[in-house]
């Protein structure tokens, strides 16, 4: 390999990194000699992009194959409001060359799976994970403890997020923290998610904080311990996290030795289907229930979403009925009037739907597509969000 | 007696209470003080088994009660028991639906 230096140029852009003797001209090759993947480019790989391309990584990977749109743009602050209908790798690739043209920038543009994970990740020194789900998140795991390389995690819902390095020279991994993830069933619904949009900024950024102390060598870094942040409280904490004997990825038996199906693994498809299944029966289309609100027809119609979404946009003649209150208000309900649920996009009220068959109601359907169909096959004056 | 802090995703089953004091002398006694006072979290933070899942810890300030007496860790007036369960986004995953 051909020496690595920098450019006149290059010396003026880093001058503040080679003025800390803790950084230097040493420092500073090595980040030029690093390479950094980053699995994701959206709440936390914007910034990651970002800033580490600005350190001056030598070269940064990127998985995604995803789409830039409207809703991306409160949080994912590497794409602009000209980038929409872009492909997020580009849209960030263009952000990250005009910071830093010095940074050799490899897009993978594919969904991480377990046949290409060690192929995609052989060539990088430190793995960033900006995934967004539990398959992907095991399936990065337990890759990097595979080719033995830093899983830089970082992790948001709401208000909080933690981060912490997994994996780093034979430390605790994801696994050792949480064995298992949780049945689709249990994670909060719909209605609970959402994001502050500064939060990915503050996690994103602890890892990139992170990925630097790993490739300078210098500090102390998160490996065996949690951090966790807290917005609204304005708090961080953190936690011992210890290397568990037992881990089946990490630890003194290991049953894990190749890539699995990490879909299957987190209980996905199994756990989804039967509910849908039920539900697509009575599925009704949005058009069907607007000619049966002009006509006039008797029937029960329920908007199953929260409180705060019936305020931000509303079907009319529908009543609000949060998916949680269903149990208890089950009784304000003629079980032998047909009824329609609603939701945004057509989960919850599936969800409600096979409540309300199970309590007796033969005649519930699921409006199709939720209100964001309504708004696209019906009136288009309701916003979506 | 312990303050335990409830994570934003369970505060929900918990009359969205981030912070509560109970009493107890171990981990396991707290925690059904906890689920005795807030019913609806029970299936949330143990199996059908009564078993801590496998996606939720549970640390006595900043150690994790897996490598401690699990249930049966003793707690002195006044430790901090936080519940921290997995979350998987990088964005709003959630609320897809």
């Amino acid at each position: 390999m051909a020496e690595v230096t920098l450019s006149k140029d290059e010396i003026l852009r880093y001058s503040r990194h080679l003025i800390m003797p803790e950084v230097g001209m040493d420092g500073q090759l090595k980040l030029k000699k690093a390479s950094v993947l980053l699995v994701g480019a959206g709440g936390l790989g914007a910034p990651l992009g970002m800033y580490l391309a600005a350190a001056g990584i030598g070269r940064i990977g990127l998985v995604d194959f995803d789409v830039v749109d409207f809703t991306n743009l409160q949080r994912q602050i590497i794409h602009g409001t000209s980038d929409v209908g872009k492909r997020k790798i580009e849209s960030a690739f263009e952000t990250m060359a005009d910071i830093n043209p010095y940074v050799e920038l490899i897009g993978h543009e594919t969904a991480l799976s377990s046949e290409n994970a060690l192929e995609i990740f052989k060539d990088y020194d430190i793995i960033v994970d900006g995934t967004d789900n539990f398959p992907t998140r095991y399936l990065v795991n337990d890759a990097c403890v595979l080719l033995n390389k830093p899983n830089v995690y970082g992790s948001i819902f709401r208000f909080e997020g933690q981060a912490t390095v997994f994996a780093y020279e034979g430390g605790p991994c994801y696994r050792c923290l949480y064995p298992e993830p949780p049945p689709p069933g249990l994670v909060p619904s719909c209605a609970e998610g959402g994001v502050l949009g500064i939060l990915p900024g503050v996690i994103g950024l602890i890892q990139a904080t992170e990925t630097v102390k790993l490739i300078l060598g210098i500090g102390q870094t998160l490996v065996g311990r949690l951090m966790l942040y807290d917005a609204l409280g304005m708090k961080f904490r953190e936690l011992k996290l210890r290397k568990n004997p037992e881990c089946p990825a990490c630890g003194d038996h290991r049953t894990i030795t190749k890539l699995i199906d990490y879909v299957e693994f987190c209980g996905v498809p199994h756990q989804e289907a039967p509910a849908e299944a039920v539900a697509a029966m009575g599925d009704i289309e949005p058009t069907e229930v607007k000619t049966k609100l002009d006509r006039g027809d008797k029937f029960q119609f329920i908007d199953v979403r929260e409180p705060h979404e019936y305020q931000i946009c509303r079907i009319p003649g529908a009543t609000l009925i949060p998916l949680g209150e269903l149990p208890k208000r089950v009784g304000e309900f003629d079980p032998d009037v047909e009824l329609v649920a609603h939701c945004k996009s057509g989960a919850r009220s599936a969800k409600a739907v096979d409540f309300l068959k199970q309590a007796g109601f033969k005649n519930a359907r699921n409006m199709k597509g939720g209100i964001l169909a309504w708004s696209d096959k019906v009136d288009p004056s309701v916003p979506k969000y | 007696m312990a303050r335990i802090l409830i994570p934003t995703p369970l505060r929900q089953f918990a009359d969205k209470n981030d912070t509560v004091d109970l009493p107890g002398k171990t981990v396991g006694e707290v925690l059904t003080a906890l689920t005795a006072r807030f019913p609806d979290l029970k299936k949330h933070l143990f199996n059908d088994e009564g078993k801590l899942r496998s996606f939720v810890n549970v640390y006595l300030n900043d150690e994790d009660i897996r490598y401690m007496k699990k249930d049966a860790t003793p707690i002195n007036d006044p430790d901090t028991l936080s519940i921290v369960p997995s979350i998987a986004g990088g964005f709003d995953w959630s609320s897809r639906g």
